[in-house]
C-alpha cells in the first residue's frame, strides 16, 4: 500500500472509532434531559431514577469517547500537512470554536450534571442537563461545517502567494446548504441512534422481565424522541442528496449506480450491482437484480420526475445537450492552472512583475478546476461506485427500519402491551448494532463518495498528504488498532456491566 | 464569591470522592490521555510544517512547491 493509502486507512480507522461514541452522546444527552424534565415536572421519583440510570450509561459513553477526536487533530498535522496549511484558516476557526464550546459548556454544566443532585436546585440541574446537551450538539455544529466547506467550498479565496484558503465570508461557510443539511442530517441520525440504544437497552430487561415499569417509561420517551428524530433524519437525508446531485453530481452518481445518465430516471430501491460498465457503449451487464422505482430518481434530485440526472459518464465524458463540461476539459484547465501558479511563484521570486501578472491572470481563469489538472486519465476522477452505492443504500434501508420500529414499539408501549410483543423487543435490542452500521454507512458515503477529491475540485487526496516515512503511518496504524481494541473491550465490559447490574432497587 | 467558589469546589471535590464506575473510567481516560499527548504526539505526531520549516513563508513556498508538481 502506498503512503497515501497508510494515510487514509488510519484516518479512516481513527474516524469510524470516534464515531462510535459522537451519536450516543448527541441523543442520549437530549433524551436525558426530556427525562429529568419530567421529574421535575411530576415530582415521581421514579423518572429520577430512569435520569439518573441513563445518565450513568451516558457518562460512560463521554469517557470513552473522551480524546477520540483530538487524534484526528494530531494526524490533520503530521499526516496531511498539506491539506492543512491549504484550507488555511476556513478549519481554524470552526475548530477553535468547537473547542473552546466543548471546554464551557459541557465541561462545566457535566460537572453539575453528575455531581449536582441534592447539592444545587432542581431548576438549576436540569437546566445544567440541557446545557450539555446544547453544548455538545453545538460542538458537533462546527466540525461538520469545516467537514461540508470540504464538499462544498464556499465563501473563501485562495491566496497564490501564501497557498491558503482565506475566509471572505464566514455566514457563507457556516451557512451553506451543505453546512446546515449535513449538520441537522447528521444530528438527527445520532438522535436516531441514541433512541435506538435506550430502547434497545429497555428491550433487553423487559424480556428478562426485570424492572418493567422503568423500562417501558424509557422506551415510552425514547420511541417518540426516536420517532420525531427519525422523520426529520428522512427529510434532512432527502435534502441533503438534493444538495450532493447540485453540488457533487460524481457522488451522486455513485451513491446510485448510475453510469449512464437519462430524463425521467428511475430510482434504485434495492439492487445487486454486475460488472462495472467500461464505458457509455459498454454491453457488461451492471446490474444482476434490481428493483426500480420508475421517475424517482429524477423527482428526487430535482423535484422534477423529467429532469436529466447525469450519471458517471456524462460527467466523464461531458453532454453539451445538457450543458455538462466533461472531465477531459476540466483537465485541461486544471493543467493550466497548475502551471499558472508554479510559473506564478517563479516570476514572484525573480521579480518579473509582468510575467507574474499574466501568469496570475490563467490561474484565476482557471483555478475552478485546479484538482483536475493533477489526472490524465478522468476515470481516476470516479469514486468507489460499487462500496458509495452500498453504503448508501444500507443508510437508507436501515433508517426506514428503524423508523418502522419506533412506530411499532411507541403504539405497543402507549397500549402497554410491549412487554408481550417478545418478537418486536428482539429486533429493538439487535437495531442496537444495526444503528452502529447505518451511522458508519452514512460516513463511508460522505467520504468515500467525495474521492478523489479532499477539497472537491480543488484538492485531490494524493496531493493533501505529507511527503512522511510511511513506515512511520504503519507504526501508528498497528498501534491505534491495538491500543484502542483493548480500550474498547475494557470500556465496553464497564458499559454492559453497568446495564446488566442495573436494579431498580426493588420496585 | 468566595462562597460561590468554595461550592464550586466542593461540589467537584466530593463528586470525584464518591465516584463508582467512575474511578475505572477516569483511570482509562488518564491512561488514553497519556498514551495520546505524551507517547503518540512526542514521537508520532509531530507537526510536519511547523517542524520542517521556521516561517510562514517558508511553509507556504513548501506547499505551493507540492501542489505544483505531478502526482506521483
Amino acid at each position: 500500500m502506498a503512503l497515501v493509502d497508510w494515510s487514509r486507512a488510519q484516518f479512516a480507522l481513527t474516524a469510524l472509532y470516534h464515531w462510535l461514541f459522537v451519536p450516543l452522546t448527541l441523543g442520549t444527552s437530549f433524551i436525558i434531559a426530556i427525562m429529568e424534565t419530567i421529574y421535575v415536572k411530576t415530582g415521581e421519583e421514579i423518572w429520577k431514577r430512569i435520569t439518573k440510570f441513563w445518565m450513568t450509561l451516558f457518562g460512560i459513553n463521554f469517557a470513552i469517547g473522551v480524546a477520540t477526536g483530538i487524534i484526528l487533530e494530531f494526524e490533520f498535522g503530521t499526516n496531511w500537512s498539506n491539506y492543512s496549511w491549504f484550507v488555511g484558516d476556513i478549519f481554524g476557526a470552526p475548530l477553535a470554536i468547537e473547542g473552546i464550546m466543548a471546554f464551557f459548556m459541557e465541561s462545566t454544566f457535566i460537572a453539575v450534571m453528575f455531581f449536582g443532585w441534592n447539592k444545587v436546585s432542581k431548576g438549576f440541574h436540569l437546566a445544567s442537563s440541557w446545557l450539555v446537551a446544547i453544548g455538545s450538539n453545538l460542538s458537533a455544529l462546527w466540525i461538520l461545517v469545516a467537514n461540508a466547506w470540504m464538499q462544498d467550498p464556499v465563501g473563501m479565496r485562495f491566496n497564490p502567494d501564501t497557498a491558503r484558503n482565506e475566509m471572505v465570508n464566514f455566514w457563507d461557510v457556516l451557512l451553506s446548504p451543505t453546512a446546515v443539511n449535513k449538520f441537522l442530517h447528521t444530528i438527527s441520525s445520532a438522535y436516531t441512534y441514541s433512541a435506538l440504544f435506550v430502547i434497545g437497552v429497555s428491550a433487553w430487561y423487559l424480556l428478562k422481565k426485570r424492572n418493567v415499569l422503568f423500562f417501558k417509561k424509557s422506551m415510552l420517551v425514547a420511541a417518540t424522541f426516536g420517532l420525531a428524530a427519525s422523520i426529520y433524519m428522512v427529510l434532512t437525508g432527502d435534502e441533503s442528496a438534493r444538495q450532493v446531485f447540485r453540488t457533487q453530481p460524481m457522488k451522486f452518481a455513485a451513491m446510485e449506480g448510475l453510469y449512464q445518465g437519462e430524463t425521467n430516471a428511475p430510482l434504485v430501491a434495492i439492487g445487486i450491482m454486475g460488472q462495472t460498465p467500461n464505458d457509455e457503449n459498454s454491453k457488461n451487464n451492471e446490474w444482476l437484480t434490481k428493483i426500480e422505482i420508475p421517475n424517482m430518481l429524477s423527482y428526487m434530485a430535482a423535484l422534477d420526475p423529467h429532469a436529466f440526472v447525469p450519471g458517471v459518464f456524462d460527467l466523464v465524458n461531458g453532454n453539451k445537450e445538457q450543458g455538462i463540461p466533461s472531465y477531459y476539459d476540466k483537465i485541461k484547465m486544471g493543467k493550466k492552472a497548475i502551471k499558472a501558479l508554479a510559473m506564478y511563484k517563479k516570476a514572484t521570486k525573480s521579480g518579473n512583475t509582468q510575467e507574474a501578472g499574466d501568469n496570475l491572470k490563467t490561474f484565476k481563469e482557471n483555478y475552478k478546476y485546479f484538482g483536475y489538472g493533477y489526472y490524465d486519465n478522468p476515470n481516476d476522477l470516479i469514486p468507489d461506485v460499487p462500496l458509495t452505492f452500498y453504503s448508501f443504500h444500507t443508510m437508507v434501508g436501515l433508517g426506514m427500519l428503524f423508523l418502522l420500529i419506533f412506530i411499532f414499539t411507541l403504539i405497543y408501549t402507549v397500549k402497554n402491551k410491549i412487554d408481550r410483543k417478545r418478537w418486536l423487543l428482539y429486533v429493538a435490542l439487535w437495531s442496537i448494532p444495526l444503528g452502529l452500521i447505518a451511522q458508519e454507512s452514512g460516513w463511508i458515503v460522505a467520504e468515500l463518495g467525495r474521492q478523489p477529491w479532499v477539497v472537491q475540485d480543488y484538492m485531490p487526496t494524493l496531493t493533501a498528504v505529507s511527503n512522511i516515512n510511511h513506515t512511520s503511518v504503519i507504526i501508528t496504524f498497528v498501534l491505534f488498532t491495538v491500543t484502542f481494541t483493548v480500550l474498547l473491550i475494557a470500556e465496553l465490559k464497564i458499559m454492559l456491566k453497568q446495564i446488566k447490574g442495573f436494579n431498580d432497587g426493588g420496585h | 464569591m468566595v462562597k460561590f467558589l468554595k461550592r464550586a469546589f466542593y461540589l467537584y471535590y466530593d463528586g470525584f470522592r464518591s465516584m463508582t464506575v467512575g474511578r475505572k473510567l477516569w483511570v482509562i481516560i488518564l491512561i488514553k490521555l497519556f498514551f495520546l499527548f505524551v507517547i503518540l504526539k512526542i514521537f508520532f505526531f509531530p507537526d510536519f510544517l511547523k517542524t520542517k520549516f521556521g516561517s510562514d513563508k517558508e511553509r507556504g513556498d513548501y506547499v505551493i512547491e507540492q501542489i505544483t508538481k505531478p502526482l506521483k
